[in-house]
């Protein structure tokens, strides 16, 4: 008979404590820029940087679905972004519609015979799409006045995208690099499509004002910042909670055992296409949603930022921080994100050499790279990786 | 002892070298067997054929009391019909502890879904310990298996074949780099296991199959070339000259 061992049966926060002090440490933050912002507190923290700060909430979101997909399941994605986007192209028709469709609404009411709602929607139309020589309205566009619809449709777009794309790449068994290059394809071919004038969205010119939310024009910047900034804190929050939740149960373990050995986890009976197709499809879902808080607070969306470099930042973002842990995406992504736009945005003083000056706009990228190449010589678990020696070791 | 297993005229080629050539072969419930033959004999992708890692270019493999045809089935449809192997070079998932390396192998629902909101039961627990103890790993189940020694992983491979609960367990070379201390426990384990189940066990070391004490089959060139007790098919002459009186026998 096996030895009388007690039964290893804890809960799932005392054999996850990072999840506590991720919440507490998100709780405690989101406090602070509340308290500081300028609608709810001091005015200490600017609206503008209140949009940075939610904005890479939303990165961090998006780099622990990454996480789970690249660290977790090994399926190095180059399309994660492109899920991200759609998201925010979900959520930014709705937003120009609505806006566009009261600023008409307002104008027009001027007029002694009511305009009928061919007009209108005439008016609205033109209003979008003059930009492209257009004022029909696209077939994408059949929902754009309903906000639920829209709101579904952030979710289902890049659901059921990423399962059709999931299911053709992984039934053919595409792994490793291959799979990445596919999934690079997707996210080029994409990204073509909405550079065009007739994809219905605008081409280059993306979708635009989406920080006016339509009916609280009067609330102002700072509030509506605010706003955004507390829901992205919830959705990393409640994300966070859903990827720790999967990555400790039973299918985290089975997709950690894929991305070491797909073959042998088949040899164990386990149907690998489909553990990955789950994967794929629900950390694509979450991209989505990232992307729709994200687009608000930028204000704007366009091909570019569907563009195959993007999603490379993520991998690099993810790589950084640590592959496997999911706080070390979220310190990957909001460090370098955050150093990002100090560097791109003039933050960091040049240096002058006196034979040349470092401009930091140009080589923030080098030195990007050389974090990068360094990080996975000298500490290949990324910075949470250290993170975890240092905790281990007191 | 009925048939579990029915292998029949199956043939395979690479690039055009005949890996597998007429190859038939069966195997009863319950059965101890071993396979033996010279290096590049084909005893590692007659295995490959069984669980559908490899394709037959022709042949039929019949599996189970309604002879359900294993070709043309996935690798993971074959492991769930009860099809479980070791692979010669040991691969278990050194990133994770042995504990959760064999909860992967018990014999549970394998869907995501069902997977994804498992909960531990008593008995699956019970089960675990059972295996653990069994192949001397109750001490080391919260390690990484990446840190067991050369043995331990084999024993712990053995034990992740064992949790599947298959009714036909194929084992590669199960004493590669075992000390000869732990080649005595693996027999063990293995004769027990054919108590109940088919084993079919691929190894080199004569002392090791003749402590199996079970009928042999001799592959070269991808066939048969002999079959019965260690010592029948040691006396055969064709066996002595293409594989006994080969250097590369280790033993
Ligand atoms: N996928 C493959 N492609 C090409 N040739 C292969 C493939 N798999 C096996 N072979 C060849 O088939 C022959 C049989 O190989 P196999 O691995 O089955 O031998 P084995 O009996 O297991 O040998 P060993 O005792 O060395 O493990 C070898 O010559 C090998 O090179
Ligand atoms: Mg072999």
């Amino acid at each position: 008979m096996p030895k009388a061992h007690p039964i290893p049966r804890k809960s799932f926060i005392s054999r996850n404590p990072s999840v506590l002090y991720f919440l507490a440490a998100l709780g405690l933050f989101t406090a602070i820029v509340a308290l500081l912002s300028e609608a709810t507190g001091a005015g200490l923290i600017s609206t503008s940087f209140v949009k940075t700060l939610g904005k890479t909430l939303c990165l961090c979101l998006i780099a622990i679905a990454m996480d789970v997909v690249w660290g977790y399941c090994g399926i190095l994605s180059l399309g994660h972004f492109a899920f991200f986007g759609i998201g925010g192209y979900a959520i930014g028709m709705w937003l120009m519609y609505a806006r566009t469709e009261i600023i008409v609404v307002n104008s027009l009411s001027g007029q002694i015979i009511p305009p009928t709602p061919n007009e209108i929607s005439d008016a609205i139309g033109n209003q979008i799409f003059g930009v492209v020589g257009s004022s029909e309205f696209p077939l994408l566009w059949t929902f754009a006045d309903n906000l639920y619809i829209q709101l579904a449709l952030v979710l289902i777009v890049p659901g059921v995208l990423a399962l059709i794309f999931g299911w053709l790449a992984f039934r053919s068994r595409v792994t490793g690099v291959y799979l990445s290059i596919l999934t690079q394809a997707m996210t080029l071919a994409l990204s073509l499509y909405l550079f065009q004038n007739d994809s219905g969205l605008r081409g280059n010119n993306g979708l635009s004002g989406l920080q006016n939310i339509p009916g609280f024009a009067d609330s102002g910047q700072d509030a509506v910042s605010i706003v955004f900034f507390l829901a992205s804190a919830l959705a990393l929050g409640f994300g966070y909670l859903l990827f720790a939740w999967i990555t400790d149960s039973k299918l985290g373990s089975i997709i950690q055992a894929i991305r070491e050995d797909e073959s042998r986890a088949r040899f164990l009976g386990y149907h690998v296409e489909s553990y990955k197709l789950f994967v794929f499809t629900i950390t694509a879902i979450v991209a989505g949603i990232a992307g729709a808080l994200y687009y608000p607070q930028a204000g704007i969306i366009n091909p570019a930022e569907i563009a195959p470099i993007a999603s490379i930042y993520l991998a690099v973002w993810v790589a950084i921080g640590g592959r496997g842990r999911l706080y070390g995406a979220v310190i990957g992504a909001a460090l370098v994100s955050l150093f990002s736009s100090w560097f791109t945005g003039g933050g960091a003083p040049n240096i002058n050499l006196g034979f040349y000056e470092i401009q930091w706009v140009d080589w923030w990228l080098v030195l990007l790279g050389l974090t990068f190449v360094l990080v996975t010589l000298f500490a290949p678990n990324g910075i949470g990786g250290l993170f975890d020696k240092l905790v281990r070791k007191s | 002892m009925s048939s579990l297993l029915e292998m029949s005229g199956i043939c395979k080629s690479f690039d055009g070298f005949q890996a597998i050539n007429n190859l038939s072969l069966n195997i009863g419930e319950p059965e101890l067997r071993a396979v033996i033959g010279p290096n590049g004999a084909g005893k590692t992708t007659f295995m490959d054929i069984i669980t559908g890692k490899t394709k037959p270019d022709t042949g039929t493999i019949l599996f189970g009391d309604e002879n359900r045809s294993l070709i043309g089935m996935s690798e993971s449809q074959i492991a769930m019909l009860g099809i479980g192997r070791k692979f010669q070079k040991p691969t278990v998932f050194e990133a994770q502890t042995v504990r959760e390396n064999l909860a992967m192998a018990l014999e549970n629902p394998r869907g995501p879904f069902s997977v994804l909101f498992y909960k531990k039961s008593d008995q699956g627990t019970a089960r675990l310990m059972e295996i653990a103890q069994e192949t001397n790993l109750t001490d080391h189940l919260p390690r990484l298996a990446g840190e067991l020694s050369h043995g331990q992983k084999q024993w712990l491979e053995i034990g992740m074949l064992l949790a599947q609960s298959p009714r036909l367990l194929l084992v590669d070379e199960p004493a590669a780099g075992m000390t000869a201390h732990e080649r005595e426990h693996t027999t063990n384990i293995l004769k027990k296991a054919a108590e109940t189940r088919a084993v079919i066990v691929v190894e080199h070391d004569m002392e090791f199959v003749r402590r199996l004490n079970c009928k042999v089959t001799v592959l070269h060139e991808g066939s048969v070339l002999a079959e019965g007790s260690l010592d029948h098919v040691t006396k055969n002459q064709t066996v002595i000259d293409v594989y006994l009186g080969r250097t590369d026998v280790r033993d």
